[in-house]
């Protein structure tokens, strides 16, 4: 009994779920909501149709697949691929496509359509590409459904009936899988870019630099801070260059955090030196009115590294004999 | 919770070993003061590691106690203030003015005693 209690808890979640519900879908939702509480046996012929309808695809497997495969072929989807890789993929999706109408459960299709999405995902392939063909399949088989049953009007539509929820779910959760893939890459790379934004480096034993490029929002402070204390923990670090060389402004919130920053490492026993403060930085800095008594900052970060040397006590005396010679 | 304190060379450590109360770090701050001078200490050192939150009160206590050792003649260091504790005090303006902090136990240790170095040389001038 289970399988049939699934299927219809599956009609009933594609009323609100999938978008293309049609006035005649509609009417199938509200009966087969009745079919749960009154009557047992109109149920059963719902699940003996998509048994029905399972035996047709079936057997028209390889007719109908390859008039998929050449309907996206025709309609220019999947370009990136070629027509053998495109054929073999047909095969894959039309079985699952089947095997998810036959038992209603659409966990093994949505792992096809994720282990699907990433690998053609690298190849450039687009969202409308994935959702056309899709889309394409559902119309091959529904045009097949005609071709079979259009002597008998009301058992085409009874079969439409129970194809229409399952294939429109189907779409729904293909395309689904395809975009949440990609959205789960966009956000690893984000979360890489964000990593690669701010280095924490070590030059010397308790003196780390975090060379700045580019502009700071303030997501990016609020990480900059987070790495600059965590840095100063982990390395035992007394002395930190900041170098913004690479930043061309800031607003004030930022300039304020940047501070506050600073005040920060300070109450770590350590001391941040800032390097390469642009024109538009330093005046940003002093409308905000900052505490120069606070704030230690040399012009470039040569001169920052210099001077966190000689906190640290590092004297950095010349060879007599230099390795390199100059030609 | 008692604040238990260390005497170790010529420092006091105290150990903040839980969140404290108002009036526990009223009693801190008073024992440390008193203590001081009875053992003749040199530096004091007020290990906060423990600590994830430090308010106001307990901003003000602290300096408060290295500003009273100051003026009993001897040198405070707060130390292990975690990064998260830190930016929020900043947050809310608390920034610990004219108080020494470090790192940890070690660096507030190897600070005192470069203190006390700096102390003998400049004494040794004379």
């Amino acid at each position: 009994m289970t399988p049939r209690v699934v299927l219809l808890n599956h009609v009933q979640a594609s009323s609100t779920s999938v978008e293309h519900v049609t006035h005649g879908q509609e009417g199938l939702m509200n009966g087969s909501q009745e079919m749960a509480t009154v009557t047992q046996p109109r149920l059963e012929t719902t699940a003996s149709r998509l048994r029905e309808l399972v035996a047709h695809l079936r057997h028209q497997r390889a007719h109908l697949r390859e008039e998929w495969a050449r309907l996206i072929t025709e309609a220019k989807l999947l370009t990136a691929m070629t027509k053998e890789e495109i054929f073999a993929e047909a095969t894959s999706v039309y079985d699952n496509y089947v095997e998810a109408l036959e038992t209603g459960t659409y966990e093994a299709l949505q792992a096809y359509a994720r282990n699907l999405s990433e690998r053609i995902i690298p190849r450039g392939v687009e969202t409308h590409e994935v959702v056309g063909i899709v889309l394409l399949l559902r119309d091959v088989l529904a045009r097949s459904l005609f071709a079979t049953y259009h002597e008998d009007f009301n058992k085409l539509n009874r079969i439409l009936d129970a194809y229409e929820p399952a294939a429109n779910r189907i779409a729904g959760t293909v395309a689904v899988g395809f975009v949440q893939e990609r959205e789960r890459i966009i956000r690893e790379q984000q979360e890489a870019i964000r990593e690669l934004s701010t280095p924490v480096l070590q030059v010397r034993e308790r003196l780390l630099i975090l060379p700045i490029i580019g502009v700071i929002d303030p997501q990016r402070a609020r990480q900059l801070t987070e790495q600059l204390l965590r840095g100063i923990r982990t390395n035992r670090a007394k002395v930190v260059v900041l170098d913004i060389t690479g930043v061309p402004y800031i607003d004030s919130p930022v300039a304020n955090h940047l501070v506050q920053t600073v005040e920060a490492a300070r109450l770590l026993g350590a001391i941040v030196i800032v390097t390469g403060l642009s024109p538009e930085i330093a005046q940003t800095l002093v409308n905000i009115g900052v505490d120069l008594g606070k704030m230690n900052t040399v012009g470039d970060l040569q001169g920052g590294i210099e001077e966190a040397e000689r906190l640290l006590g590092y004297k950095v005396v010349p060879m007599q004999e230099p390795v390199l010679h100059s030609a | 919770m008692q604040v238990p304190i260390l005497k170790q060379g010529a420092y006091l450590i105290a150990t903040v070993q839980s969140a404290l109360t108002d009036e526990d770090l009223k009693q801190l701050r008073d024992t440390l003061v008193m203590q001081v001078s009875k053992v003749r200490a040199r530096g004091v050192i007020v290990d906060v590691t423990a600590l994830d939150v430090i308010d106001s009160f307990a901003t003000r206590t602290l300096r408060d106690v290295a500003y009273m050792i100051r003026l009993r003649g001897a040198e405070t260091v707060i130390v292990g203030i975690q990064p998260e504790v830190a930016f929020s005090m900043v947050k809310l303006g608390l920034t610990l003015e004219g108080v020494t902090t470090s790192l940890d136990l070690e660096e507030g240790l190897a600070y005192l005693d470069r203190k006390a170095k700096a102390h003998e040389e400049v004494r040794a001038h004379r």
